[in-house]
């Protein structure tokens, strides 16, 4: 039995669902798309256009609903369904968009480049922890306006897993899934076996932005599964309740929804989000904050009450070096994740509100996604009896250690971390230098870099994407492209 | 008699009750007292001690919000008085703010502008999904000091520069500084595009502000 954490009385569910079909007629959802407006008006929306506010009624929203898909899978790129958008399914992957590195030698932040990318992309290929890659960094000495591909491009060249990422404009949403389809055989091929989810975001609250309705068509047309990131900020861009945060995050997804099933009815999408509390110190958007966690977990519960495939933004912390709140909110904001059982957990590796990668935190954070994973795996019934069979023979003696049962169900009963988490003797840990966890990590992460196998493309599929991105890259100013060796 | 009244304001003030504070100016004027005198001994007090128990840790953003809206509200109340006496209040400097064109984003551009309020300086908030020029005009109009520019999206970041090229395009360069601030924005990336200032946050940018004009003389409004 997967051991499961639910946040939301069974009342309280049916009564934020209601709330949020509410809000989507009074005040209404704004649209700043007028073809997602026309969608909606022809379904039978009542729009205010002057003000882009469109009116949703609660039959046409759960008719919509209706027809999106309750699970589908993500596929690396030899084909296998690693990823699974279903039930209690739980998968992690790095947090996405980071602008900084932490210099694992200064511990400065600084803007991050290809090399940073490269990196975090080969830790978290070869750690089996990490389901799916991310689009992790934003390269700072590339040029913006095709930010958003560079990253999906070096991917591609570096790891078949399947990828979260997402575009920054609705012209690159169509490069980027023409980049994956030249991976997949072509676009057909590359619907009935996605191997990428597209963020896609509402702007908190209750808007849907050009942009973002834009997306929405985009992908259900083109059949990719998108992935709503609906952020309400409690008490600043949504109530300060976090309940009334979880009606608001519902409004935006439904809203969402209906347009995209509106525009392919079928499409694959994920009802996600990146929410927070709103630090009312500082202005800030704390992402370890239990709060922001708790808004996670009911929005997820809403969600599943749906039977829909979920997403959120956890693991992360807000600390600015791997220290001990580093560890305290990843941990446990992971293990809430896990236990509520949603479906991708984005957000590991990241540090200072989502700005920061950290490719020791990565390294770090593996490990609580093992224990998490190992959480979910709950406690087995391997034998029975549970215990009494165990003791033949054992006499008052602590001789476990030598039924063959003891080495035959080790490593089921027990998750065996890396040597990132001690467990040692203080002797042993003397030893080997009195190092604590970054130290460690630092260690283990070159130990992951030099067992990273880059994937084995032919070279003209490889080619291909180059020219592609290369042909990008000169248009918006950069005449080459950074040297890759992989 | 007037110490009361003071007090009262102030804590309007604190109380963050923008309708009080009105109120308690507009029988300030009725009962003759001077407008300036309504601001710097009655309600700026509130201000400052909201300012400082925000600092020490001990106030919130609402608490701040919400004072700079009272406070907003009782100036309001006083202006036309005062421009009939013919005497402002001083100012630090102006400040024209905006969150660039095509995005929408609002919060952390308001906390600016309410800093920048709360610590004296004239705040001409443009809003959201501001064009270049409205943002530039609205300064020359003003003849503010600064433009402050937000932005969230790495996509619409990439406009921040345009305010810098065309302020260098219109000649208006060494009289504008141009900050800026947003998720993505970075030192790098101001120093990229030559802005003059950046902050990560809203405390940080009334520092820079201030900083900024720091060799500039207070004006009177």
């Amino acid at each position: 039995m997967q051991p499961q954490f639910r946040i939301l009385s069974d009342e309280l569910v049916p009564q934020i669902i209601d709330e949020a079909f509410q809000l989507m007629m009074d005040p209404g959802i704004k649209v700043q798309l007028k073809e997602a407006r026309a969608l909606l008006a022809d379904a039978g929306a009542s729009l205010d256009a002057a003000r882009e506010v469109v009116q949703i009624p609660e039959q046409i929203a759960r008719k919509a609903l209706d027809t999106v898909p309750r699970k589908f899978n993500l596929y690396d790129q030899d084909g296998n369904p690693s990823v699974r958008y279903a039930g209690d399914a739980v998968h992690f992957d790095p947090g996405s968009s980071g602008v900084n590195v932490l210099d694992a030698d200064t511990l400065k932040h600084r803007p991050a480049t290809t090399d940073d990318l490269i990196k975090v992309i080969q830790i978290a290929d070869v750690l089996s922890q990490y389901d799916a890659q991310s689009t992790a960094l934003v390269c700072s000495e590339i040029p913006k306006e095709i930010g958003d591909l560079y990253r999906l491009y070096l991917v591609l060249l570096f790891s078949k897993k399947p990828i979260v990422t997402g575009a920054f404009s609705a012209q690159n949403t169509n490069v980027m899934i023409d980049m994956l389809a030249t991976f997949s055989g072509g676009r057909q091929k590359l619907a009935q076996k996605p191997t990428a989810v597209f963020d896609v975001c509402p702007t908190p609250p209750l808007i849907w932005s050009d942009f973002g309705a834009q997306s929405l068509l985009d992908l259900a047309r083109a059949g990719i599964p998108a992935q709503i990131v609906s952020m309400p900020l409690a008490g600043a861009t949504a109530p300060i309740t976090l309940l009334g945060s979880v009606v608001q995050h519902a409004a935006e997804c439904i809203s969402g929804m209906t347009i995209h099933q509106l525009a392919q009815p079928g499409a694959p999408i994920v009802w996600g989000g990146a929410p927070a509390i709103m630090d009312m110190r500082h202005g800030t958007t704390p992402m370890g904050a239990i709060e922001t966690a708790m808004i996670d977990a009911a929005y997820a519960q809403v969600g599943k009450s749906f039977g829909f495939p979920t997403h959120a933004y956890m693991g992360a912390s807000d600390t600015k070096i791997v220290d001990y709140q580093a560890g305290l909110e990843s941990g446990t904001t992971a293990m809430i994740g896990a236990l509520a059982g949603i479906n991708m957990i984005s957000g590991a590796g990241m540090l200072d509100f989502l700005a920061c990668v950290s490719p020791e935190k990565l390294v770090i954070d593996a490990e609580a996604i093992g224990m998490a994973k190992r959480m979910l795996e709950g406690m087995q019934v391997h034998t029975d009896p549970l215990a009494s069979d165990m003791y033949a023979g054992i006499n008052f003696k602590g001789e476990f250690l030598k039924q063959p049962l003891t080495r035959q169900l080790l490593k089921e009963e027990q998750y065996m971390p890396s040597a990132v988490i001690d467990r040692g003797s203080i002797r042993t840990w003397e030893q080997n230098g009195a190092t604590d966890t970054f130290a460690r990590a630092q260690v283990r992460l070159e130990q992951l870099i030099d067992s990273y196998q880059p994937p084995d493309y032919p070279q003209e599929q490889v080619t291909e994407l180059q020219k592609r991105v290369s042909a990008l890259a000169r248009e918006a100013g950069m005449n080459q492209l950074p040297e890759i060796h992989r | 008699m007037n110490q009361a009244i003071f007090s009262a304001m102030a804590q309007s003030i604190m109380d963050g009750d923008a309708d009080v504070a009105e109120k308690l100016a507009l029988d300030a004027l009725e009962a003759g007292i001077d407008p300036l005198d309504a601001i710097n001994q009655g309600f700026i007090l509130g201000l400052d001690k909201v300012g400082e128990l925000f600092s020490a840790g001990e106030a919130y953003l609402p608490e701040l919000v919400m004072a700079g809206e009272a406070m907003k509200a009782a100036v309001n109340a006083l202006e036309p008085e005062m421009a009939r006496r013919g005497k402002g209040r001083e100012i630090l400097g102006k400040v024209v703010l905006g969150t660039i064109e095509g995005d929408i984003h609002d919060i952390g551009k308001s906390l600016v502008g309410t800093m920048l309020s709360v610590a004296g300086f004239k705040v001409f908030d443009l809003g959201v999904d501001v064009p270049v020029l409205t943002l530039i005009e609205k300064a020359r109009e003003e003849s503010a000091d600064i433009i402050g520019v937000s932005a969230l999206l790495t996509t619409t970041m990439v406009k921040q520069r345009d305010v810098v090229e065309a302020l260098e395009d219109m000649n208006l360069r060494a009289a504008i500084k141009v900050i800026v601030g947003g998720a993505p924005v970075t030192r790098d990336w101001a120093d990229e595009i030559g802005a003059d200032g950046y902050s990560q946050d809203a405390m940080g940018a009334v520092t820079v502000a201030k900083q900024l004009l720091s060799a500039t003389p207070a004006q009177k409004e």
